[in-house]
């Protein structure tokens, strides 16, 4: 690799995600507005805004789970590891691995809390036995559940507790050693505790991954993240940090949302 | 979106009807009315299921009583006759066990497969909605059409005649309709948020329906399955009109030969009682065979059902 290979890759490295100019419609109606966003490395990225902003249409199309929708169009660029996600040579399959998503009502499967942390490990052909649990051990640590589970991993995961269960889902999706980590309202099903119990993690998480959450609560977006982005009506409006955000804001909507006048 | 403008809505009218301000008053009169009405739909109720049964025990007893003496081990293990006395039904049962194990792989394959397409794989449209009232109506086709359909397919077409493999083949089209009907719906039952899981961890689509989807409706499709194959097995029309043959002195040997099965040849019996008397009681002891594979069936297929659903 020649020196101002490397340097460019360096500064892209910065980048977890380079949103240009971009645009979604599901069927006629436009969800997304000519969105310019640059998500950074290692940082709490959280997504503002009042129901039906498009903010988890946003999110779900960093790792184009939105696709599932059939009637979604999309138009622009995300690059993401120097390419366009859109790009015919990228496979959902390869992105998706390495932009893991948590949802926002806990989803784990119907299967023994082992079994949910080793599925995506055994999709992606790990099979030695050794190793599955090294991983589980490992993501459970990573996802702050261990202690509460390591002497029932074989027990249903539905035994749990609501926010064990999305702890369970976040140990998931740590388990294919994702790059970035998507989370899609991950708190608006738990109660305070189980809340306070992921805001902490998420806290914990940023050190190895990029994060981008998408929030109801405005409190949290100022309590974790260090930058934050406000849509409304499918356009981004304001894009900064976090402190700046919510104490100084260009803008006269964002100041009336995050001020509670409406939303 | 729409799912959150209905819940908005929703919260609209709630308010509205409070602002309205109706007072309920609480009599005595009516709470103790209302209290006995709920007793009372509870005897309507069980009613109905005391008629089921009443039905059900005097069938049993019927035929029970018809059957005594003429059940037995010769019975079960010897070959058909024209004598009464000296009739067995080996060969009867074992043509329906060859029936079972063709209508079985057969149905499933088949109709999980085409299931599994239209649910996971084909685009909703026009096309899809033709398609499934198709099938739809396809499960409510008498019997007897099928077994046309059979003769000229299998029996005429293939040359394949009354052998075991025609009759097979002709029941598993009777059952398909009802079995892809009923997988679709447990497919369809498989919540979206779990196949979302599969995918955005990176699975295919295939890895999705193999791991998530399939197993999640193992027991929906089992439940559907099991029935409408016991049908099946239970099934005369058909295979009276593809001339499955009266009597059958030889035990078939292979899918190609001819057979006789329980439902038929109870039909040729209880046909035949006015000639010879006693062919009711042949007949009523084939029934408590049949009803004996059936009940079987259902609980070797209860118990498989049983064990998937623990294991996910």
């Amino acid at each position: 690799m020649s020196e101002a290979v490397k340097n460019m890759s360096d500064y892209k490295n910065d980048l977890a995600f380079d949103v240009k100019d971009l645009n979604l419609w599901y069927g006629k109606n436009q969800a997304l507005k000519n969105i310019d966003l640059q998500i950074e490395r290692n940082k709490v990225t959280a997504i503002i805004g009042p129901s039906g902003c498009g903010k988890s249409t946003f999110i779900k199309t960093l790792n184009r789970m939105i696709e599932n929708i059939p009637i979604v169009k999309t138009e622009g660029e995300i690059i993401y590891d120097g390419k366009d996600i859109f790009n015919k040579s990228v496979r959902v399959e390869e992105l998706r691995t390495k932009v893991g998503m948590v949802f926002q009502k806990p989803n784990p499967f119907p299967k023994s809390i082992y079994e949910n942390v080793v599925y995506g490990p055994k999709i992606h052909g790990i099979k030695d036995k050794g190793l599955l649990m090294e991983i589980t051990e490992s993501s459970l640590k990573g996802a702050a559940l261990w202690e509460e589970v390591k002497d029932r991993l074989n027990d249903n995961a539905y035994g749990l507790s609501g926010g064990q269960q999305q702890r369970l889902c976040i140990a998931r999706a740590l388990a294919v050693q994702p790059e970035i980590i998507l989370m899609d309202e991950p708190t608006s099903a738990l109660d305070p505790i189980a809340t306070y119990k992921i805001e902490e993690l998420i806290d914990e998480l940023k050190k190895d991954y990029t994060i981008v959450i998408v929030t109801h609560s405005m409190q949290q977006a100022a309590r974790i993240s260090d930058k934050t982005a406000f849509f409304l009506m499918g356009e981004l409006i304001e894009f900064d940090n976090t402190k700046k955000v919510f104490s100084n804001p260009r803008d006269k909507r964002t100041e009336d949302y995050v001020t509670g006048r409406f939303g | 979106m729409s799912y959150e403008s209905q819940i908005l809505e929703e919260d609209i009218d709630m308010n509205q009807k409070k602002q309205e301000k109706f007072k309920i008053e609480i009599s005595e009169k009516r709470i103790s009315r209302r209290i006995k009405l709920s007793r009372i739909s509870r005897y309507i109720f069980s009613l109905s299921l005391v008629f089921a049964i009443l039905v059900l025990v005097i069938l049993l007893y019927r035929i029970g009583v018809d059957s005594i003496g003429w059940l037995n081990v010769n019975f079960l293990t010897g070959k058909l006759s024209i004598f009464p006395e000296r009739a067995g039904i080996f060969s009867v049962i074992l043509g329906s066990v060859y029936l079972t194990l063709i209508v079985i792989p057969v149905t499933l394959i088949l109709g999980v497969s085409t299931a599994v397409y239209l649910e996971e794989y084909a685009s909703n449209g026009k096309i899809k909605r033709i398609i499934n009232t198709n099938i739809s109506n396809l499960a409510s086709v008498p019997s007897v059409i099928f077994g046309l359909l059979g003769l000229t397919v299998f029996s005429r077409m293939m040359n394949l005649g009354s052998s075991i493999l025609a009759g097979g083949l002709t029941l598993s089209l009777l059952v398909l309709p009802i079995i892809v009907v009923s997988s679709q719906e447990a497919i369809r039952a498989v919540p979206g948020f779990l196949k979302e899981a599969s995918l955005a961890m990176g699975a295919t689509k295939w890895t999705t329906i193999k791991k998530v989807v399939l197993p999640v409706a193992l027991p929906g499709i089992l439940t559907g399955s099991i029935l409408s194959i016991s049908r099946a097995i239970g099934e005369t029309a058909p295979l009276v009109v593809l001339g499955i043959p009266t009597l059958i002195l030889t035990t078939p040997n292979s899918i190609f030969d001819d057979f006789t099965a329980l439902p038929i040849q109870i039909y040729y019996w209880t046909l035949d009682t006015v000639l010879t008397p006693e062919y009711a009681n042949l007949a009523a002891a084939t029934i408590v065979v049949l009803l004996g594979v059936l009940f079987l069936m259902n609980s070797a297929a209860i118990i498989i059902r049983n064990k998937f659903q623990k294991k996910f």
